[in-house]
């Protein structure tokens, strides 16, 4: 292997490589997949010079910690959290220079989730269907990061940085998503879509980059049954029999069978990527544009 | 056929109809008119009853179009069939044969001589819910799903048939059993079964 390579050292609770994914098909049952927060993922991209779709690490509350067999840039943005170089302070939200064989640690994240880290020359595991994202609903693309696992690096580009430094949004203290009602708002009855609008849920510690789950009251049923299965979208809330409210996040299943009460905006889907567990969650209707 | 465009989102319709067959013919006219460049779409995904249409541009347009337009009732059967080797030795044959109430050899003789198409797939890559069987052969699904299918397993549950691609948990009837490699993302393309293949099942081996 050449020394355009990163060695994992400290994996971290869930750490997975991911791109913008593989839309496109969805008709063969292939999930999207991607960055769950992706402007986080496009902007540690742009500190480093990588074009926006290139392949970044995605961690998951406790960072990682990796060490780049040659010298890169790396940017790491998205949840907050303290970065060190061979155990020296490094900025968060800028370019870090990491010598060859120096430690890069992502630390625990101070708020939000989420945290991401873009390497010069981007990571360059072998695309599947187009994409290199961890796909953990249906096992495509590279796995999970596992201590001591090796991840090619690409070269970088000629591309440079054309920010230092970025302001990123602050993890939500309360997520507010926007929804549009539909398309089987229809199933439920006036009461549940009232309390749906009205009251505050709060995010599910079960919440992964399939859904982000909430607890909360329970939506009830105008029509009972099951509806037959059909096609899903990103930011669809599915009502299963519980009557507790998912959002359909990146990994999401291509179809289901239990009716969607409404659509997040997708531009609301970062935030929520962000949420902790037991962040109180509220959803506000908006027109169609 | 009577047609109903619900808005999903900002960017998507979820185009229903009344039944699987116009399920199929819709679908197969949308990727038609894709392909010609008259529609422009991101995923279009059939499935029971419905067509999902994501990453359009306007979709309250469209849905105005589509319910005004007349869409074949149904495509050209112009593709191939693939056939697939089957050993009718699945775990739930007895069970199959007695809703279907026939003997187990029966399950496999009838099930073999049906063509079948694939309506969707959903649920894992490549993994295709097939129709053809007669209402009367719906099964329902196991009171209790299995913790792991093997790969290759061909199931029934409700009217579908399928075949697991890979290893999975599941709580569908398994009759049989193939060799075939339903998914491989190293291969192009990468799934045997897509919306509209027609497949047959070839008995092998003693049923």
């Amino acid at each position: 292997m050449t020394d355009r390579a990163l060695a994992v050292v400290r994996a971290g609770a869930l750490t997975t490589v991911q791109d913008r994914g593989r839309p496109g098909h969805a008709h063969l049952g292939v999930p999207r997949s991607g960055a769950l927060d992706g402007p986080a993922a496009t902007l540690v991209n742009r500190l480093v010079g990588n074009p926006p779709e290139a392949a970044v690490l995605e961690t998951t509350l406790n960072g990682c910690a990796v060490r780049p067999r040659s010298t890169v840039t790396a940017a790491v943005g998205g949840a907050p959290c303290p970065v060190t170089v061979d155990g020296r302070p490094a900025p968060w939200g800028a370019p870090v220079l990491v010598p060859a064989g120096a430690v890069l640690d992502i630390g625990t994240a101070i708020s939000g989730l989420r945290t991401y880290v873009a390497v010069s020359g981007g990571i360059t595991v072998d695309p599947v269907l187009g994409s290199r994202s961890t796909d953990l609903l249906s096992g495509l693309g590279p796995p999970p990061l596992t201590d001591g696992a090796v991840l090619p690096l690409g070269t970088p580009t000629e591309l440079h940085a054309r920010v230092d430094v970025a302001p990123q949004p602050a993890p939500p203290a309360e997520l507010v998503l926007r929804v549009t009602p539909g398309p089987r708002d229809d199933w439920f009855t006036r009461e549940a879509l009232r309390t749906f609008m009205s009251r505050t849920y709060r995010v599910s510690p079960a919440s992964n980059r399939i859904g982000l789950r909430t607890e909360g009251p329970a939506l009830e049923r105008a029509v009972p049954g099951e509806l037959p299965s059909e096609g899903m979208v990103l930011g669809a809330i599915q009502v299963p029999p519980d009557g507790r409210p998912v959002v359909f996040l990146a990994d999401h299943p291509t179809t289901g069978g239990y009716p969607v009460i409404a659509v997040v905006r997708t531009q609301d889907l970062a935030a929520a990527a962000q949420a902790v567990p037991g962040t109180p969650v509220r959803f506000t209707e908006v027109g169609r544009r | 056929m009577s047609m109903r465009a619900l808005p999903v989102g900002d960017g998507a319709l979820l185009v229903e109809v009344s039944s699987d067959e116009e399920a199929r013919a819709l679908h197969a006219e949308l990727v038609r008119r894709r392909a010609e460049g008259s529609l422009a779409a991101t995923e279009i995904v059939p499935a029971a009853r419905t067509v999902l249409l994501d990453g359009l541009t306007d979709p309250a347009r469209l849905a105005g179009e589509l319910t005004a337009s007349a869409v074949a009732p149904a495509p050209p059967r112009a593709r191939d069939v693939v056939e697939l080797p089957v050993r009718y030795d699945g775990p739930d044959l007895a069970d199959v044969a007695a809703h279907w109430g026939v003997a187990p050899h029966e399950v496999a003789r009838i099930h073999a001589n049906t063509e079948f198409t694939v309506a969707f797939c959903g649920f894992a890559p490549g993994f295709g819910y097939l129709t053809g069987l007669p209402a009367h052969y719906d099964v329902p699904r196991r009171a209790t799903p299995r913790t792991s299918v093997p790969p290759g397993s061909v199931a029934l549950a409700g009217p579908y048939t399928g075949v697991y691609p890979r290893s999975s948990p599941g709580g569908w009837q398994l009759i049989g059993t193939t060799d075939t490699v339903l998914w491989d993302h190293a291969r192009v393309p990468a799934a045997l079964l897509s919306p509209g293949t027609r497949v047959k099942f070839l008995p092998v081996g003693a049923a």
